[in-house]
């Protein structure tokens, strides 16, 4: 268009380059579609356009390192005069030219390499660079580098310099002051409050007295104030990680070490050294993975091991050691001046720091709020409801356009539960809606009433269409029944379901009152306090009681009702109140203790439970899964009442079903087990010698436990009590005879058990004693034939009567009959024994196997005698041995009425108690 | 007593101290009792003995050949005192458990943790291999005894056997049972081939279980200072064992290798041996001054390992000639 203006116009101002002018005949063109248009380099190649995420340009053809005609790696021609020379190759021979010009990715520009810098610059690099030189092959030759230095150095610190200036010093005329202030400590920063000022102000009196006053020092060298605005999102003071220092300058293994410089110097050199040393840089360490060039793959599977982690504080630390990571390290800023603390930056013209430093601003908690402050404020005045205040409370309702003709226009939040439940047509909750009123005593609530009539109709006289507000109220007002609280407080009381709740449990005759007294209420009779209380009582205590049932009915029906109008039935039973038990549980240990005691070990102390082991188990165990249908693991368990009592009563399924088995199982199985172990060098020929005595032993050991607890007898004797405890029950005669004849004991069990008496000396006086013991059972014959059934209890006194032969044998003798009926008394008798008199030798060379059996029959029978003999006791000194024979004659004869009665019970009893157990 | 005439030849019980191995275990124990210092196993293979293994205090295992009196090599990674250790049939592992709570499946040879089985809530007790070293089975002071396994990577137990009332203070495996005993007096044996638990009740807490070579009998050490043979199938008493002095410390018990005697160690610094069928004490062993912590019978020959006072000693038969080959 510019260029279609006449020229005429001189004074237009024409912009930008004019078009071609149109030929004649010639179409216009098109404008390149955008696709099409290309962007291409200053060398005319194209440059694609990736998009912002892929870098948004291409580099090399299509991002490869290829050409169009595709990648040709680099000749390699290798001969044995002519190697090919290894290159370096850099990040430079992947680059186009133009990233490497001004604007180009890697600009370069022409800088001052380390080597030509000034040495002075930093002290370090120089340190290193004295060590290469004296580690290098020929020593001293970086001094010559030293006299040629560069200087990188600008004027201006040139002329410092040489007006006396030094790097670290501040610019200035030298001021009086201490040397340490020169320095400020850049590593200690001290945000937000400052040191209390005792502590560094103390201290710096303290100096200044050693302060020659002549000396002066150069200024503080002023921090410049670092102006670089914060652009990331990184915390303060962040410093991302020097890629020197990571990569090269420490060695892998140690860890960065944060808080020592001197450290981190010594790190510097060593990276120098490596550096001057020629050794390849790379990326080592474990982070990055073990190169294939790397020879240090040794550790490639490296656990990371506790012991590589300081596990100690060091004693690196400050001070003497004493303090921990918290307590307050012995700051070398201790003697910083606080108002160097605390500002940095400017000071304005005209202002200077204050030497003092403000107290810190006390702060004013707000006020404590009362408990029952409510943080609303209501405007509205209240006004008591009388009759006076009416017009003014009407006209108050008008004015906030609250007032309410209706209840039944009522706003919703007006109303209370029980209104609305009518006004949707609901039935009321079961419980009872609570009530002041059926708390009040009934007196009172005749008294209330009263009143509220004596003023409801006052007020109906007043006023036409006031409706109070409280339904309850109302309806009793207007009903005007004075029975009606009966009634209704009857119903309710009724309807509240049974009186679990007992107020006066410990006096139970005064819960009957107080029951008697619900009861009543609940019937709806009046006066009923009046009648149930105690006749004989004071006017006060009646006073009393009445305040005393009151307050419980109330206490009852509060928690009650509002319990009940909080909570509803649950609708599907819940498990709640069930707990998962295991079903067998390990009986109680009272009856295996005493077991134990009398080393009955065995059925008594043995527990079965069905078990189920995991299916995983029972295959890395290699055994089949004995339960292979069952999902149960362990032991199986059952739902039980969380209450109930069974739950601490042990519950013995499985004994009984397993003990169930009766004696002779029981014997089966000791005849299958006992003859399991013998021995072969342990099992002697001539023990058939020694018989006698061996069985008396382990008789003996078998009841160890009985022997102990009978009362003292004979060293020489002791051994023939054993065999009274553990008798017969029902063997009979020729079953003892056959079987002392027959099989014999395991001579090794018996040795087993036999062990901490001495053989010889209790073998010798046992036959001793058996000897003694053969006439005097002889005689005892006579008289058990006689009386041919003799309870088990007596029995065994007889035995011991015969035994002993010296007065603690005799005081152990019950002689009375009261005894007897004492025994009676704590079960059924036992079967007669009418053989353990005669044949207490007989029994010691019993089996062991029909020992055990006849021992869970004892047992119960045992007890007994525990008991019975602590009575013995009692009635020692009374007891003589003369009238011993007579007595136990008689003792004999009374109980023989009940033997056959008792023989029956023994065989199903003992198996019974034994289940019990 | 009088021998029957066709007898075979008389055993031979460890008189004899051959090898003194100063393992230093629990040697520098703090409250200067012989708290559960050092324990002595034998590698458990019943076709090995050749190998011994302490732990103690120090958090390491240490692996002896107590024959030579050399050790071979330590294993550490628990956090605290390690308890009880045991081996695996073919050598290759070691599972321990210690006071960190931890059960730890080493490797022999690497000296590496393969596994640490967590989950106990106390101080784990004992710990065994099964027969193949497929489970390991451990006892904890919280009561439980955890079965693990050692070929899934799962990190709970197989099945936890939470019958006991106290603590499990030992824990011996069969082919098809678990045997354990507990500070609630209790002796237990799972049967996993009947899937049967059988209780039986000995009254004072159990120290050590263990069972005898033919499988039939289990022997218990308990606190009342008696260790009581019993019938595995029935529970009843077969032999009882007194005269040793254990009311304080968890002891062990021990079978000879041939089930001949059994014994146990004292507080008195003793090892006693009973003859297991008359009961009768044979052998008294003056091992150290303090509580004999630890003891382990050789499988295959009258070889008893004794550890106390931090060191382990080792005892052989009386013919025994030191210079020749222990196998």
């Amino acid at each position: 268009a510019a260029a279609e203006s006449s020229d005429s116009e001189e004074d237009l101002v024409s912009y930008g380059s004019a078009l071609q002018p149109l030929q004649e005949g010639e179409r216009i063109k098109k404008p390149v579609p955008l696709q099409e248009q290309t962007v291409k380099d200053a060398k005319g190649r194209y440059q694609r356009f990736h998009g912002a995420f892929t870098g948004g340009f291409s580099a090399g053809y299509f991002n490869t390192v290829g050409t169009k005609e595709g990648w040709t790696p680099s000749a390699f021609v290798s001969s044995r005069q002519k190697r090919a020379d290894r290159t370096i190759l850099g990040p430079e021979d992947f680059m186009d030219e133009e990233d490497l010009s001004e604007f180009g990715i890697a600009p370069k520009d022409i800088t001052t390499t380390d080597d030509f810098a000034s040495k002075a610059k930093d002290r370090i690099k120089e340190k290193a660079r004295q060590i290469a030189g004296v580690v290098a092959a020929i020593p001293g030759t970086t001094a010559f580098d030293d006299l040629i230095g560069p200087s990188k150095i600008t004027v201006g610190v040139e002329l410092l310099r040489k007006m006396g200036w030094k790097e670290g010093q501040g610019i200035g005329p030298r001021v009086k002051r201490k040397p340490c202030r020169q320095k400020p400590d850049p590593t200690v920063k001290i945000y937000g409050c400052a040191l209390p000022p005792g502590l560094s102000e103390g201290s710096e009196d303290e100096e200044d007295e050693y302060q020659p006053e002549n000396v002066t020092f150069a200024p503080k060298d002023v921090m410049p104030v670092d102006l670089t605005p914060k652009e990331n999102v990184h915390g303060l003071g962040y410093k991302g990680l020097d890629p020197s220092q990571a990569l090269f300058g420490v060695s892998g293994r140690e860890h960065l070490n944060l808080f020592t410089g001197g450290s981190e110097e010594t790190n510097n050199l060593l990276g120098d050294l490596r550096h001057s040393k020629g050794r390849k840089l790379g990326i080592t360490g474990q982070a990055f993975g073990v190169g294939a060039l790397e020879e240090e793959d040794d550790d490639i599977y490296a656990t990371d091991t506790l012991s590589k982690y300081d596990t100690v504080l060091k004693d690196e630390e400050p001070g003497d050691g004493l303090y921990g990571w918290t307590a307050p390290k012995q700051y070398k800023s201790k003697k910083r001046p606080e108002r160097e603390l605390k500002y940095i930056g400017k000071i304005l013209d005209g202002f200077s720091l204050a030497s003092k430093s403000s107290g810190p601003i006390k702060i004013y908690p707000p006020p404590n709020l009362p408990r029952n402050y409510r943080p609303v404020h209501y405007f509205r005045p209240v006004i008591a409801a009388g009759n006076d205040n009416y017009h003014l409370q009407k006209a108050l309702e008008e004015s906030t356009g609250k007032r309410e003709s209706d209840p039944t226009q009522q706003s919703r939040h007006a109303l209370n539960a029980a209104q609305r439940r009518e006004q949707l047509g609901e039935t009321g909750l079961k419980g009872p809606a609570p009530s002041v009123l059926d708390y009040l005593s009934e007196k009172d609530r005749e008294r209330l009433k009263e009143m509220k009539q004596a003023s409801e109709e006052q007020m109906k006289a007043k006023i036409v269409a006031q409706q109070s507000r409280n339904s309850r109220f109302q309806s009793a007002s207007s009903d005007d029944g004075s029975h009606k609280w009966e009634m209704l407080l009857g119903g309710q009381l009724a309807n509240a379901g049974s009186s679990d709740f007992k107020p006066f449990a410990k006096n139970p005759e005064k819960q009957k009152r107080y029951e008697n007294f619900v009861k009543s209420l609940k019937q709806g009779e009046k006066d009923t306090l009046e009648r149930f209380l105690d006749p004989n009582m004071t006017e006060w205590e009646r006073g009393r009681e009445r305040e005393e049932f009151c307050r419980a009915a109330v206490f009852y029906r509060s928690s009650h009702s509002t319990l009940s109008s909080r909570f509803t039935r649950a609708k599907y039973e819940d498990d709640v109140d069930k707990v998962e038990v295991p079903r067998d549980q390990e009986n109680n240990i009272d009856d295996k203790e005493a077991a134990v005691k009398m080393k009955m070990f065995g059925k008594l102390t043995r527990d079965k439970f069905e078990w189920h082991p995991d299916k995983l188990l029972c295959k890395r165990f290699n055994v089949r899964d004995p339960y292979p249908d069952s999902s149960v693991v362990g032991l199986p368990k059952v739902k039980r009442d969380k209450y109930s009592v069974f739950n601490f009563l042990t519950t013995p399924e499985p004994t009984t079903s397993v003990t169930q088995a009766t004696n002779e199982k029981i014997q089966d199985s000791n005849l299958l087990n006992k003859p399991k172990k013998p021995s072969r060098w342990d099992v002697s020929d001539k023990e058939k010698e020694k018989k006698d005595s061996i069985s008396e032993f382990i008789s003996l050991a078998r009841s160890k436990a009985d022997v102990q607890q009978q009362p003292p007898v004979p060293a020489t004797e002791e051994c023939g009590t054993g065999p009274s405890e553990t008798l017969p029950t029902l063997v009979t005669n020729e079953d003892k005879n056959q079987e002392e004849e027959g099989r014999r004991p395991p001579m090794d069990l018996f040795k087993a058990i036999f062990v901490s008496s001495s053989d010889e000396k209790s073998s010798s006086s046992e036959e001793e004693s058996d000897e003694e013991e053969q006439p005097t059972t002889s005689v005892r014959e006579s008289e058990t034939t006689k009386q041919v059934h003799v309870p088990d209890s007596s029995s065994s006194n007889v035995q011991e009567s015969v035994t002993a032969t010296t007065d603690s044998g005799i005081s152990s003798l019950p002689t009375s009959k009261q005894e007897l009926d004492a025994a009676q008394e704590f079960g059924p008798k036992l079967p007669p024994a009418f053989s353990s008199g005669r044949f207490c030798k007989l029994l010691d060379r019993k089996e062991k196997h029909r020992k055990i059996r006849e021992r869970h029959k004892t047992k119960k029978e045992r007890k007994r005698k525990k008991e019975k003999k602590k009575k013995h006791k009692k009635q020692k000194n009374k007891e003589k041995h003369k009238n011993k024979k007579s007595e136990k004659e008689s003792s004999s004869d009374t109980t023989d009425s009940s033997d056959s009665l008792s023989s029956v019970d023994t065989t199903g009893l003992s198996s019974k108690e034994l289940l019990r157990r | 007593m009088v021998f029957p005439r066709p007898r075979p030849a008389r055993p031979e019980l460890p008189r004899q101290r051959v090898q003194t191995l100063q393992c230093g275990q629990g040697a520098g124990c703090p409250f200067g009792g012989p708290v559960r210092g050092s324990r002595g196993s034998l590698l458990s293979p019943p076709a090995d003995g050749n190998y011994c293994l302490t732990c103690g205090s120090d958090k390491t295992l240490k692996l002896w050949n107590p024959h030579k009196g050399t050790a071979l090599r330590t294993y550490q990674g628990h956090g605290y005192e390690v308890l009880d250790a045991a081996g695996s049939f073919d050598n290759s592992q070691i599972c321990s458990g210690g006071a960190d709570k931890a059960v730890a499946l080493w490797d022999v040879s690497t000296g590496q943790v393969v596994r640490k089985y967590r989950g106990h809530a106390g101080k784990v007790n004992c710990v065994q291999f099964n027969e193949e070293a497929t489970v390991i089975v451990s006892g904890s002071i919280d009561s439980t005894v955890r079965c693990w396994d050692c070929r899934s990577r799962r990190p709970d137990p197989v099945q936890v056997l939470d019958e006991a009332k106290d603590g499990v203070s030992s824990v011996k495996l069969s082919a098809h049972e678990i045997l354990t005993g507990s500070v609630d007096g209790r002796v237990r044996r799972y049967d996993l081939r009947v899937g049967q638990l059988c209780s039986d009740y000995i009254g004072s807490p159990i120290t050590s279980v263990c069972f005898s070579k033919d499988g039939q009998c289990v022997l218990a050490a308990s606190l009342d200072s008696t260790l009581r043979l019993l019938d595995k199938d029935t529970g009843e008493l077969l032999g009882e064992y007194t005269g040793h002095r254990s009311t304080t410390y968890r002891l062990d018990c021990v079978l000879s290798e041939q089930d001949t005697h059994v014994g146990c160690a004292s507080e008195d610094g003793h090892v006693y041996f009973w003859d297991l069928v008359e009961g009768s004490l044979v052998l008294t062993l003056p091992v150290g001054q303090a509580v004999v912590q630890s003891l382990a019978f050789h499988p295959r020959l009258p070889c008893l390992l004794a550890a106390c006072q931090g060191q382990v000693t080792l005892w052989r038969e009386d013919t025994f000639q030191p210079e020749g080959d222990p196998d």
